[in-house]
């Protein structure tokens, strides 16, 4: 059952993921995106950690990517017009920093050949992370959150220069 | 019969439960929105088709799909096509973590009146929520009319701005409950009524009130309806679609009602609490319960109808206004107020 429930979110994950690559309409790449990004969140649910999944959900398919599919389609971008992509960002480093991010996966991978650590009751619930974001993990988290605010001020100072 | 098979068997009976109850209150919804407009408004509303032209959601039903659907020739037809699901689908998922009864047993074993009970069941609902909006971004874009387009990113900017305002104003409640999970909130809101979440001490009539607004925000109801605002944008982003793919944007909408009204009632009203202690138990006690559920989702649906009626609709500006400046701080003060009475031990 979860094999299966895998399978079909990987098929749909990847799909999407090259839909989001390859698709010359800004919109239809934007969908596919949130479409991945629920896909993911399905990854979560299946690894138990139901909490990162239904933020994923809210936070980046639910706002986020309606924030990015809103500001294209109120720029109203045309269809991008033939050509490949050119310069040394999308031709040289790109490909570099996939294949930087396929070894670190590949090494991930190779470190969990005794299988997954077991884990505690209650892994992945709200409780357990909360718990652990506000005790362990406490100042890494007030450290993002200072970033956030920094973003925003940023985002405001931007938008209106006088205040 | 085996767990699992007795676990499959008495889900997809909920489920079956569930759908088509939501179903039904579609129709009812649509007979009993414009017969109370007809009330309110001193006419006399559909009454030829049946009994107090009780069928007429029937004939509508007829109707829709007898008629022919069109497609504009410069729409963009695979999304055109897909939007009336992406709005449909998250409305009826929101439904599956709302507890519409207590756990009853049925042979030997115990049934949790609701689909799924989640750890985190209300984010569930709120998950659901936001991705609603993509059914209408959706079909305002891919139409390629301006009319459409217009309603699209309103609705787009207005449901992100509400969505804000509305997580917070739940967040009291949660601080009050120290859980998630739906079921359990509202097993502690037994016994008298007093003890549901608005009344109760550190009560939450606050965020009841903003919950309501901002829940019509989020459905597009009057008097925040301008995604569809006909004076201005025919029918908003759903004024190219004809035949069932506007039936089931309308669909989208009475079940978003409904989900939005059954999470008020969950929430801050008691859920399937009868709101008196009975003397009684059992299956007649499990029917009254699962009676005093709908009958308060009834009474915030009316609400949804009466208010559509009283208010006028918003102003573009005014409606971001209040959603920023209104609605949010609030929201933020009711939960810092809620989180220090709940430090110091006051409440919860």
């Amino acid at each position: 059952m979860q094999l299966l429930a895998f399978f079909v979110l990987s098929l749909l994950a990847l799909v999407s993921a090259i839909v989001v690559v390859t698709h010359r309409n800004p919109v239809v790449a934007a969908l596919a995106l949130a479409f991945n990004l629920v896909a993911i969140a399905g990854f979560y649910f299946l690894l138990d950690a139901q909490f990162i999944a239904l933020l994923q959900v809210i936070v980046y398919a639910g706002a986020i990517m309606v924030l990015i599919l809103f500001v294209i389609m109120l720029l109203n971008l045309k269809q991008e017009l033939g050509g490949r992509p050119s310069g040394i960002v999308p031709r040289v480093l790109a490909p570099v920093l996939g294949l930087v991010f396929a070894a670190i996966l590949g090494r991930a991978f190779l470190s969990l050949r005794g299988g997954f650590p077991a884990r505690a009751p209650g892994y992945g619930t709200v409780e357990a992370v909360g718990r652990e974001m506000y005790t362990r993990f406490f100042y890494p988290f007030e450290v993002v959150s200072l970033l956030l605010v920094a973003a925003m001020v940023g985002a405001v100072l931007l938008a209106k220069r006088r205040l | 019969m085996s767990d699992l098979l007795f676990g499959i068997v008495s889900t997809m009976g909920k489920l079956a439960v569930v759908v088509s109850a939501l179903m039904g209150t579609v129709s009812v919804m649509t007979w009993v929105e414009r017969r109370v407009s007809a009330l309110i408004q001193d006419r006399w509303g559909p009454n030829r088709v049946g009994p107090f032209g009780l069928l007429q959601p029937i004939a509508d039903g007829i109707k829709f799909i007898m008629k022919e659907d069109i497609t504009p020739a410069d729409a963009h037809k695979p999304i055109y096509t897909l939007a009336p699901a992406l709005a449909l689908v998250p409305a009826l998922c929101a439904f599956a973590v709302i507890p519409f009864g207590p756990t009853i047993e049925l042979l030997g074993r115990r049934i949790d009146l609701v689909i799924v009970d989640l750890n985190g069941g209300i984010l569930v609902a709120f998950a659901a929520a936001s991705l609603g909006v993509y059914g209408i971004v959706t079909a305002g874009w891919s139409s390629r009319s301006k009319y459409s387009l217009m309603g699209g990113l309103r609705s787009a900017a207005q449901m992100l701005s509400y969505e804000l305002a509305l997580t917070l104003s739940v967040m009291g409640v949660l601080l009050v409950a120290g859980t998630l999970r739906p079921m359990a909130i509202v097993e502690a809101q037994g016994g008298w009524f007093w003890n549901w979440n608005a009344f109760r001490g550190g009560g939450q009539p606050l965020g009841l009130l903003i919950f309501l607004v901002a829940g019509y925000a989020e459905t597009n109801r009057l008097p925040f309806d301008l995604p569809e605002a006909e004076s201005e944008l025919v029918a908003g982003y759903h004024t190219e679609y004809s035949s069932m793919k506007f039936a089931m944007f309308f669909m989208a909408e009475y079940i978003n009602m409904t989900t939005s009204s059954a999470l008020a009632v969950t929430l801050f009203l008691g859920g399937w609490q009868v709101g008196v202690p009975l003397p009684f138990e059992g299956w007649s006690l499990a029917i009254l319960q699962i009676l005093a559920f709908v009958v308060k989702v009834g009474f915030f649906l009316f609400l949804f109808v009466w208010v559509r009626w009283t208010l006028p609709r918003f102003r573009y500006d005014q409606l971001m206004n209040l959603g920023w400046k209104g609605l949010f701080p609030l929201a933020l003060a009711n939960v810092m107020l809620t989180a220090l009475l709940v430090a110091f031990g006051l409440v919860g």
